[in-house]
């Protein structure tokens, strides 16, 4: 492994971030506080409990979750789409590194900053409600690992996308509605049987479920199946990042 | 002198089934200077960019100090710097840093004082921290020369370096190359003005359809395709060149008032003398005489148009 060269790629994506930084972290704590404003205060106040716990609380994982996956793909996307589009991606491409080296540097860095922005929204959230987290082990893995698997998603998309149009397309009319239907806002046994089974087959509520498991012992889907979930769908997107750099797709054709 | 770059019969078809290189074979020497002409779309930034890694070649191979550039990427890649045709870099980022992390990226050490000589070589040093955005045009290109050679590369290449850029400049950019070339890099450059080759070049290869049309020394090239005119000036116009003098195959030009006569610098005998002795017995007075010898441009015109008379007359033969 070229460390130098990682570790390069690393720097130069995290100063973009910290050049926004005030971005970065503003708008995740407005739009936390905004979440908990109309969703815990209004309407929790009418649901009260779900499977025992608060209603607050209880989407405490779920936004997270929303904002971690949404802030990776776009980083990630953005980060490698930039250089495409500028076109100095030919350094990167002429310079004496592999796959996992690039890889390596722009996933690592995107999935940095949604940790952070996931890290900043749970404490905003701990300002709002009394949040207790039952297996600290398991939450930090669970995030973790969806930074990184949907950074890689974000990374695939980034080379998919050949204008700004298309940098879009995926995130909003794919992830989006994933994750709002992936059981963010409510538990999969308040849906009706029928789509309770339909819901199984969206990823994001394995994430949901699994992460909310490590803040409150609860889950809708067992936890090693959500472990597994995230496990497979991480090793696939490196499946096709390999494939995109070992055939050049849209990248060396 | 052992070739630091061999090409070996590289191929590069585009996905449309557009065929960029049809099988280009090159050696290029360690240390020498060597100047890829063509018109636009001949395939000369294919050719960089299939052996910088860029794009995958369809077939073929490219050694690069010995490695090959596919099985062996990380070596072979590490000896060459490139400099795109465009300009190509992210606005918002200081000068210094967009170097540093040229460097950084082929995995060498961080070195400030090798950094900082290259930035003064090129002037850039005064606007080290400068955002690229705020750059002139020709400060971009310097910048581009600048994270090519961060990382000591032992090749060159120069896509088209002085495309669009002033004479001034062009001027600073060919010293520079001469400068590199002096510490022992081997400089490969594309260009479409003849002038370049001519003035900087050791070598020049013609590239046109994605075939190598000919590589030969500059100098052996003008004097093997050269021809050299000599322009026999007359005192008074005459309307017809006389008979005496219709062996010499002359061309009356400037209203009579001119005779020209092409040879060729390598003949044995040129046949100046017996033109001259031929013009005085004929009665014709001389009042000047001048030689002009053809430049690259004409050779390069005459290969380049001769190629397409080639490629006419045989998809001309295969309708």
């Amino acid at each position: 492994m070229n460390w130098t060269a990682v570790a390069t790629i690393y720097r130069a994506e995290m100063a973009r971030f910290w050049r926004t930084f005030l971005q970065s972290f503003i708008s995740p704590v407005l739009s936390t506080s905004l979440y908990f404003v109309v969703f815990g205060s209004a309407i929790g106040s009418r649901i009260q409990e779900v499977d025992g716990v608060e209603y607050g609380a209880f989407i405490v994982p779920g936004l997270v979750m929303l904002s971690v996956i949404t802030q990776s793909i776009s980083n990630a996307s953005f980060g490698i789409f930039f250089p495409k589009f500028i076109g100095n991606i030919y350094e990167i491409l002429s310079a004496p590194i592999n796959f996992l080296e690039v890889v390596a540097g722009f996933v690592g860095a995107a999935a940095t900053k949604s940790l952070f922005i996931g890290t900043v929204i749970l404490c905003t959230a701990s300002l709002f409600v009394d949040l207790a987290v039952q297996h600290p082990l398991a939450m930090v893995a669970f995030l973790v690992l969806t930074c990184l698997s949907f950074s890689l998603m974000g990374f695939i998309i980034g080379i998919w996308a050949r204008n700004f149009e298309q940098l879009q397309l995926v995130p909003l009319l794919v992830v989006t509605p994933l994750v709002f239907l992936g059981g963010s806002f409510y538990s999969i046994s308040m849906l009706p049987p029928f789509w309770q089974t339909i819901t199984h087959f969206n990823p994001v509520v394995y994430l949901v479920s699994g992460f909310r498991w490590a803040f409150f012992g609860q889950a809708d889907v067992p936890v090693l199946l959500s472990l597994c979930a995230i496990g497979g769908f991480t090793l696939a997107c490196m499946g096709v990042i390999w494939w995109i750099f070992k055939t050049g797709w849209r990248i060396r054709a | 002198m052992a070739a630091i770059l061999s090409i070996h019969e590289l191929r590069k078809t585009y996905e449309g089934g557009f065929q960029a290189l049809k099988g280009v074979s090159l050696d290029i020497e360690e240390g020498e200077i060597l100047a890829l002409l063509g018109p636009n779309g001949a395939g000369k930034t294919t050719l960089i960019s299939t052996i910088c890694g860029i794009t995958n070649g369809t077939s073929g191979s490219v050694s690069v100090g010995g490695f090959d550039n596919v099985t062996h990427f990380r070596r072979a890649r590490a000896l060459i710097g490139l400099v795109p045709q465009e300009i190509t870099l992210e606005p918002f980022t200081g000068v210094l840093d967009t170097v540093t992390f040229s460097r950084g990226l082929f995995g060498k050490p961080a070195n400030p004082a090798l950094v900082e000589e290259i930035l003064r070589k090129l002037s850039l040093w005064e606007k080290r921290d400068s955002r690229i955005m705020d750059l002139s045009g020709g400060m971009k290109r310097r910048v581009l020369i600048a994270k090519a050679l961060a990382h000591e590369p032992r090749i060159l290449f120069l896509d088209e370096p002085t495309a669009g850029v002033d004479v001034e400049l062009r001027k600073d950019m060919w010293e520079i190359v001469q400068e590199l070339k002096a510490d022992g890099v081997t400089i490969i450059l594309t260009t479409h003005y003849i002038e370049e080759a001519e003035a900087i070049a050791d070598r020049v290869g013609v590239i046109a359809n994605g075939e190598l049309l000919l590589v030969e020394e500059k100098d052996q090239l003008m004097a093997r395709m050269g021809q050299k005119q000599l322009e026999v000036q007359l005192s008074a116009p005459v309307s017809a060149i006389p008979e005496s003098l219709a062996q010499h195959s002359l061309q009356l030009v400037n209203d009579g008032k001119a005779l020209l006569y092409s040879y060729d610098t390598r003949a044995e005998r040129t046949g100046i003398t017996t033109l001259l002795n031929d013009v005085a017995q004929a009665g014709l007075v001389l009042a000047d005489v001048q030689t002009r010898e053809s430049s690259l441009e004409d050779i390069f015109v005459g290969l380049v148009s001769g190629e397409k008379l080639r490629t006419e007359s045989v998809s001309g033969d295969a309708a």
